[in-house]
């Protein structure tokens, strides 16, 4: 059987899956960007992984409009006025949305939602406005089929922001991905606890430090994908990743892995993103033609690459010749510091790169700790985290994390999986939250064990979905399959639990 | 000579010692014996009798030249098989710190916690202790709990309410008799407590366990706590639950947590009787 005919034939996949699949088997016929072979051997031996971005970008991977322009000037190309009221406002957004391209096809950033919609929610009344929200949340979970759909709230709170949480609670659904901005001064402790309580219900949102992210970007930015950093009215053009352990295992010594492996590793990969970038902005039509750009929705200068990395803590470990993830990376100081070496020399050479275009970085990439796909297996954890299995207690686990964060604008994270009994004391979570975001940490995410909606390495899926799949019934969303893949390969579900059950307390 | 206490265990985070997420302290040692105690191995000090150093599989306990029993952290496998064999109740594993020990631990935790809570055992045995380590924890600008028994005369010692926020106190159970059985102790010491940190506004929460089948026991402490509280503090309903609990006594107190239905039944009794912060866990 063709690989096409395999496709056709496959009882799982929705229509909608199959044309994604069937658009990537055509597009893999093309061979007009080439790299040199020592790329070509690098991506053979799994060193190098280019996230199945496809050989010909016709597109940035991801794209975030300026949702505030569209309000404010309307949408010439798709005939759309700035909007009047509420139900003006989710017309506009929903017809739009369905116009933003990306790697997955479907818009990756829809906006900070309750900023956009609160001029028009707090005219309403709550109730009316609450049923409006409802239908625009499942328009997007039955028509934006893929958890890499992603809304942002805060860092204020607002009316909008508690009815986004008030739904997403009841309507206990994996579309779409949110994230809190969160500011120690801006957010409340009474809207952030609303938050906490929605997280441990529905695995969201997460929390991102918005003073880092605003350091680092500006007012202007978005939490994109799984928890991608990038500008507003900008994006990423590509996002390929070196797979650490890998690029560390034909080093002959420590030495030779910084001096040799490690530098040929990152130029390799550097080569395959200045390749992309310049065939994006100079061959594909995107951004001379699609009235996304020609509108000013978004500018070519604010897009970057994203120089993704996974694997630090096996690289780490094979290093030091340490067999045991438990006596490894995050829970052994020698591994730890050898990863905040790493990391040191990767993100100097990076920063030493001229990027082709990325003007309103100085044309230069920026550092992401890639989340992991399905296929990785145990090799590579994601990014820099300590690998499933090995999870030391929150507190230390927390403590490597924010030696981590700090590297990587374009995101990183981590997901604490919490016992029943947070469910009662919420607020112990929150001072938790509180305080790592305060000592570095970039990206907090949490879900409760036992419920549906789950957090895989960082998109949400549906337990209940997964067992659609293993049943052979179809998924209506396109990344239950990655979750499917990452716990049968990566036990991605099987993070540690933060229990109490070391003392038992019940008679205190 | 510096002041030491016998530490059990500390927890870094935790959110079932009160409120929000707390340091929590758990020292060795304990005047009481309830037969229910989930924790026995926590209630009385270690003779060195050696009977755990003989059984170790790991060989992580020994004698020093003192002839004490001496613990290797780093050997341990936590199999409790120490725990299991102890003829007195008691555990090899604690590690006695210095308050200067206790705060290089709080200092890691400070970032994320609201405050500590100190437990047991019975941490009030180590009252000295308590005022040094609570001085310091107060400068930092963090709360000081304390989880009791009620065995500790508070009014005899006021230092220790000076420097604690608040204590959350074991009424385990009401009839004399019934007290007097199931914990081992007369019940006036923990009255003239529960009294008194009322009095004194340092009563942050009043503990009653709820034991199967026995509804008159059961009703006489709930209806006691809840007169003299009434709203003025929490007050947590515990079921019984057998994890932990001595096999001997099992028979008596039941191999099944209480029913929690039953227990709700309890938290009604409460909240009708004026006490409205009952809740149960």
């Amino acid at each position: 059987m063709s690989e096409a005919l395999n496709i056709i034939k496959d009882e799982t996949l929705t229509y909608n899956q199959e044309l994604i699949a069937l658009a990537r088997l055509g597009e893999s016929t093309d061979d007009t960007i080439v790299y040199s072979d020592e790329y070509y051997a690098a991506k053979a031996k799994g060193a190098l992984c280019d996230l199945n971005e496809g050989r010909m970008p016709y597109r940035p991977r991801y794209i975030c409009p300026d949702y505030e322009l569209l309000f404010q000037k309307g949408c010439e190309f798709l005939e759309l006025e700035p909007p009047k009221d509420l139900l003006e406002a989710v017309n506009v957004l929903e017809i739009f949305y369905r116009h933003v391209p990306s790697i997955t096809t479907f818009p990756v950033y829809l906006g900070s939602l309750d900023t956009l919609l609160e001029p028009f929610v707090i005219k309403e009344d709550r109730a009316y406005a609450k049923k409006v929200l409802g239908l625009f949340l499942k328009q997007i979970d039955k028509t934006l089929t893929d958890s890499f759909v992603h809304a942002n709230i805060g860092p204020e709170d607002s009316v909008t922001g508690r009815l986004l949480l008030e739904l997403t609670e009841e309507m206990q659904l994996a579309i779409p991905n949110i994230t809190l901005k969160y500011d120690p001064v801006k957010t409340s402790d009474d809207f952030a606890m609303a938050c906490v309580k929605c997280m441990l219900r529905t695995a969201k949102p997460s929390f991102a430090n918005h003073r880092m992210f605003v350091s680092e970007w500006g007012e202007r930015y978005a939490i994109a994908s799984c928890y991608n950093g990038l500008n507003i009215g900008g994006g990423g053009f590509t996002l390929p990743r070196m797979r650490l352990y890998e690029c560390s295992l034909d080093a002959k010594s420590i030495d030779d892995f910084f001096e040799n492996e490690l530098p040929k590793y990152i130029d390799l990969q550097l080569e395959y993103m200045d390749k992309r970038v310049k065939f994006i902005v100079e061959e594909s039509t995107f951004f001379k033609h699609n009235f996304l750009a020609t509108e000013g929705f978004v500018k070519q200068e604010n897009f970057t690459g994203m120089f993704g990395v996974v694997g630090l803590a096996e690289c780490c470990n094979n290093l030091l010749g340490i067999k045991d993830n438990k006596k490894g990376f995050g829970l052994n100081e020698e591994a730890t510091s050898l990863g905040i070496r790493i990391m040191d020399a990767i993100e100097k050479r990076v920063a030493e790169h001229e990027a082709p275009y990325c003007d309103a970085y100085g044309h230069r990439y920026r550092l992401h700790a890639q989340v992991g796909i399905d296929t990785d297996g145990m090799d590579d954890a994601p990014g820099t985290r300590i690998p499933i299995g090995a999870e030391p207690t929150i507190l230390e686990q927390l403590e490597v994390n924010e030696k981590f964060h700090k590297y990587f604008p374009t995101g990183t994270g981590d997901i604490f999986k919490f016992e029943e009994t947070y469910l009662k004391t919420p607020e112990a979570i929150l001072p938790i939250i509180k305080g790592s975001l305060a000592n570095g940490l970039r990206y907090f995410s949490g879900y409760l064990e036992n419920n549906d909606v789950v957090r895989v390495t960082g998109y949400l899926v549906k337990k209940s979905e997964i067992e659609k799949l293993n049943k052979r019934q179809q998924s209506l969303n396109n990344v239950t399959v990655f979750g499917k893949g990452a716990q049968d390969g990566g036990h991605a579900l099987d993070r540690r639990v933060q229990k109490q059950d070391d003392i038992n307390r019940s008679c205190k | 000579m510096t002041l030491t206490a016998p530490v059990n265990k500390i927890i870094p985070f935790s959110n079932v010692d009160g409120p929000s997420n707390r340091t929590a302290i758990f020292f060795q040692g304990c005047p009481f014996n309830c037969l229910f105690c989930h924790n026995p191995e926590t209630i009385n000090m270690c003779v060195n009798c050696g009977v755990c150093v003989r059984n170790c599989p790991v060989q992580a306990l020994s004698f020093d030249e003192s002839k004490k029993v001496v613990w290797d952290k780093q050997k341990c496998v936590q199999c409790d098989t120490c725990i299991k064999v102890c003829p007195h109740t008691s555990s090899p594993k604690i590690t006695w710190m210095s308050v200067p020990d206790v705060m290089k631990e709080i200092h890691r935790t400070l970032p994320y916690i609201a405050g500590i809570t100190t437990s047991g055992g019975e941490c009030t045995q180590q009252n000295e202790f308590l005022i040094e380590l609570f001085t310091e924890v107060q400068k930092l600008g963090k709360t000081c709990l304390i989880d009791s028994n009620g065995s500790f005369d508070f009014e005899a010692d006021p230092r220790v309410l000076k420097v604690c926020d608040g204590v959350m106190l074991d009424m385990k159970a009401y009839p004399e008799e019934w007290h007097r059985h199931l914990i081992g102790h007369d019940r006036e010491i923990v009255l003239k407590n529960l009294h008194y940190l009322l009095e004194h506004g340092k009563l942050y929460e009043v503990r009653t366990i709820i034991f199967p089948g026995r509804d008159e026991e059961n009703e006489a402490a709930v209806r006691y706590v809840s007169e003299v509280i009434r709203d003025r503090c929490f007050y947590k309903i515990i079921r019984y639950r057998p994890f932990g609990v001595r096999e001997k006594y099992l028979p008596e107190l039941g191999e099944f947590t209480t029913d929690e239905a039953y227990a709700l039944k309890y938290v009604e009794l409460a909240k009708s009787l004026g006490a409205e912060k009952a809740y149960i866990i």
